[in-house]
């Protein structure tokens, strides 16, 4: 193999840009991160022939403005990196659209195979495409192709690469005309641009010229760190601003749009697309979307839909998930089977295996999730749920995309925050998403709802239900009203325009969604796995060191060997369950004695003094604390603490009766605990997942907001219900 | 022949678009979705709270709210 090749792919979202990359490159692809933004980059390997070929994936773009991260992230890609070639994906039943993208690499002037998708829809419409008189008058290789059915593919790689080493590298944009106003200038620009060789090496003038016309900020920083040469072209645009506004009331940025349709209008209307009329696709569309966001058919459909996703998660999910736990409860088992009890054991078991385990038992719930998303997203009735729901979600400065990550986190209690944060990726707005990350842990997960029922099991006479919806219902009004706040100051800005495509409903290749889904799950493996094990073993030794020291290890040791000779001294087997007992209530006293003196608990007890402002002793300071890590800790470590032993979540029974005979525990305490819990900092894991869609000083700022806030309304409630409980 | 503003355009109507007033981002999105003059544009449905609103226009179904069709003029036939 002589040289590879470079060949990027370009289009529109909703072209099957991703479809022809699965198709292209099989399963010999890699996903990652652009440096420095979220947008995923994905590259694959495909040969032909001799040659080896590196496709890059880029992201789906409308335009090739900087405006957005992804279309920044494809100009830059294609002007730094210089591929070979770019492929241009477009809907053939929508072509004149999808060409307003073409058109701009073609004055970026980047050799270009344009790429017909979805040929099939065209040809069943009734709709005629000349290819050859498209490929000539656009002056490059045209193919028609079915991603889908993977039609060819063959035929397009072959002709990129053979049109690659036909330009060779050399790069020739096209100059369209943008009317009397514009071209004068253009030309001036371009000159200057020329003259003072400002980014030539890397972009044409002319397109310099145009995107100075278009007030693109990143040529224009680059333009005022240049110096002389920003200042003259900003006069120069600045003039003619005021020209477009006096006479036409527009502005250049509008009038060179209005000229590339018309450019495009001008291509497709000599006999390229001779059409019979029926667009049966969209028709069909239309039919389903008349039923489908209908004012109340949409509505009931879409929160069926949302409890179905909700059902088919945690109901599908838990059956890997209970796989994935058992392999590790029986590794636990074997371990400790082969070691001997001590520090390391206990390192191992509780540390490692329970950290990873943790981690890894979400995969399943991930997977399965990410299967839905996908199916969602890719038959199109994703952007439809948007539609439904933008209005309700606007108030509080959400998007109608808000609600699926919501609805997952726990909206329906029971869910996870940890596959909800990883389902912010489909809102593409920054601000909105956000506001969504910022406020989606309040939702009460599957690991909360032990706690509340236990607490509401005990406290409000067994009501535990009841107590669980008003919980739910709380949590949303609490999600949307901080989303409001937090859009009105931390996460201020405007609405994001909510100009989105409807893309006509389609069937899921079965390939694309599979591969989606591994992923996702294979990124959040790998990132969050490594991680959260150094985390879990910190936090394993904040509970075990210091250990108990030699004279208080002692008396418990003392208080075993007496009752075990009681107990070898008695030969009545029934008295043999009585010692038993015994045994256990003294290592129960043992681990709490042990928790207290441990780093955790002596962080817990010296937090005494202010979280008894919201009623919480010690032993509760150590739960909560626990909770950080996994909120499943909470219970059980509330049962260490109050020397019942390991406590599995489903069988807290005795906790409770505990708690609600111990005199220190009332309503107004259990109220006081009901709400932290509900508000205060997400788990471990979904901060660490947190701080992947957005930054680290985001998933920072979620600890501490999300538990001071909880610690106030925890107060207000101990403190206030004095008056009322 | 009638101009009014998109917003007021009922659903099944079908209109040509005069002008987009909207600057910025919003105007940069609006234009790079293809709403700019001389485009033939029909109202398909509107979400159940009335708002946002979808529309047809080169082949393709596109939404927006309200408040952003308020920046987009259209002339519809005279009744």
């Amino acid at each position: 193999m002589s040289q590879i090749l470079n060949i990027a792919l370009a289009g529109n979202p909703n072209a099957g840009k991703t479809t022809m990359f699965n198709a292209l490159t099989g399963a010999r692809q890699s996903v990652g991160n652009y440096p420095g933004v979220t947008v995923e980059k994905r590259e694959g390997q495909v040969i032909v022939g001799e040659k080896k070929i590196n496709i890059v994936d880029l992201p789906g773009t409308y335009s090739l403005t900087a405006y957005s991260q992804e279309e920044l992230v494809a100009r830059d890609y294609l002007v730094n990196e210089r591929p070979h070639a770019v492929i241009d994906v477009v809907d053939a039943s929508s072509l004149e659209r999808h060409l307003y993208l073409g058109l701009q690499f073609m004055e970026l002037g980047i050799p270009m195979i344009l790429a017909l998708n979805m040929m099939d829809d065209v040809r069943k419409s009734g709709k005629k495409i000349d290819t050859e008189k498209l490929s000539e008058l656009l002056d490059m290789p045209v193919i028609e192709t079915v991603a889908r059915t993977g039609e060819g593919k063959q035929k397009l790689i072959q002709e990129a690469v053979r049109y690659a080493e036909e330009r060779n590298g050399t790069w020739k944009s096209i100059k369209i005309s943008y009317g009397p106003d514009l071209d004068p200038v253009l030309l001036d620009m371009a000159d200057l641009i020329e003259k003072e060789k400002f980014l030539t090496d890397l972009y044409p003038p002319r397109w310099l010229a145009l995107k100075y016309m278009e007030g693109d900020v990143q040529i224009k920083s680059f333009g005022d760190k240049a110096g002389d040469i920003g200042k003259k072209l900003n006069q120069m645009v600045e003039k003619i601003q005021k020209h477009c506004r006096a006479t036409l009331d527009t502005s250049p940025e509008a009038i060179i749009a209005d000229y590339r349709y018309g450019y495009i209008a001008s291509v497709t209307r000599q006999g390229v697309i001779t059409s019979t009329g029926q667009k049966e696709r969209i028709i069909f569309s239309d039919k389903i979307d008349q039923v489908l966001t209908h004012r109340i058919i949409g509505p009931c459909f879409m929160i069926g839909v949302l409890y179905a996703m909700f059902v088919l998660t945690f109901s599908v999910g838990e059956v890997p998930m209970g796989w994935v736990e058992a392999f590790f409860a029986w590794l636990a088992g074997a371990v400790a089977g082969f070691t001997s009890p001590g520090l390391l054991q206990s390192l191992i078991v509780d540390g490692i295996i329970g950290g990873v385990g943790g981690v890894l038992g979400f995969v399943p719930l991930i997977m399965v999730m990410f299967l839905g998303i996908s199916f969602l997203e890719d038959s199109g009735y994703m952007a439809r749920m948007a539609y439904m729901m933008d209005r309700v979600l606007r108030i509080f400065g959400l998007h109608g995309c808000s609600v699926m990550p919501f609805i997952v986190s726990g909206g329906i209690p029971g869910g996870c925050a940890v596959p909800g944060v990883m389902g912010t990726r489909t809102l593409r707005s920054p601000k909105e998403k956000l506001a969504t990350l910022m406020t989606l842990p309040f939702m009460p997960c599957g690991a909360k709802v032990p706690v509340f029922l236990l607490l509401g099991g005990a406290f409000f006479h067994g009501a535990a239900a009841e107590v669980l919806f008003w919980i739910t219902i709380g949590a949303w009004l609490t999600a949307f009203a901080v989303s409001w706040v937090l859009r009105n100051t931390v996460i201020r800005g405007e609405a994001t325009p909510f100009v989105m495509e409807l893309p006509p409903y389609r069937m899921p290749t079965i390939k694309g969604i599979f591969i989606h889904t591994w992923e996702r799950a294979w990124q959040y493996i790998k990132k969050a796995g490594t991680f959260i094990l150094a985390v879990s073993i910190l936090i394993w030794a904040a509970m075990t060191f210091p250990s108990l020291p030699d004279d208080k290890a002692k008396v418990f040791e003392d208080q075993r060997k007496i009752v075990e000779a009681q107990r070898a001294a008695d030969l009545n087997p029934e008295n043999q369950e009585i010692f038993k007992k015994e045994i256990a209530k003294i290592n129960n006293m043992e681990a709490e004695a042990a928790l207290k003196n441990s780093l955790a608990g002596k962080i817990g007890t010296s937090l005494e003094s202010l979280t008894s402002i919201a009623g919480f002793d010690w032993r509760i300071n150590i739960a909560l604390m626990g909770g950080f890590a996994a909120k499943e800790v909470i219970v059980s470590t509330l049962g260490t603490a109050y020397s019942m032993g390991d406590l599995d979540n489903e069988n807290a029974g005795g906790l409770s009766d505990r708690l609600k005979n111990d005199p220190k525990w009332d309503t107004r305490r259990a109220l006081s605990l009901i709400v932290f819990v509900m508000l205060y900092a997400p788990c471990f894991i979904t901060v660490v997942t947190m701080a992947k869609e957005s930054s680290w000083k985001w998933a920072a700022f979620s600890v501490f907001y999300t538990t001071i806030l909880a610690f106030l309304a925890s107060a207000a409630v101990y403190q206030g219900g004095r008056f009322f409980l | 022949m009638e101009r009014l503003c998109l917003r007021q355009m009922l659903v099944n109507q079908s209109g040509v678009i005069k002008s987009v007033k909207a600057e910025g981002e919003l105007g940069r999105r609006i234009r790079d979705m293809g709403l700019v003059p001389n485009t033939e544009v029909t109202i398909v449905g509107r979400a159940p709270l009335k708002d946002p609103v979808a529309l047809r226009l080169r082949d393709f179904t596109l939404s927006l709210r309200n408040n952003e069709a308020d920046f987009i003029t259209v002339e519809v036939p005279g009744v």
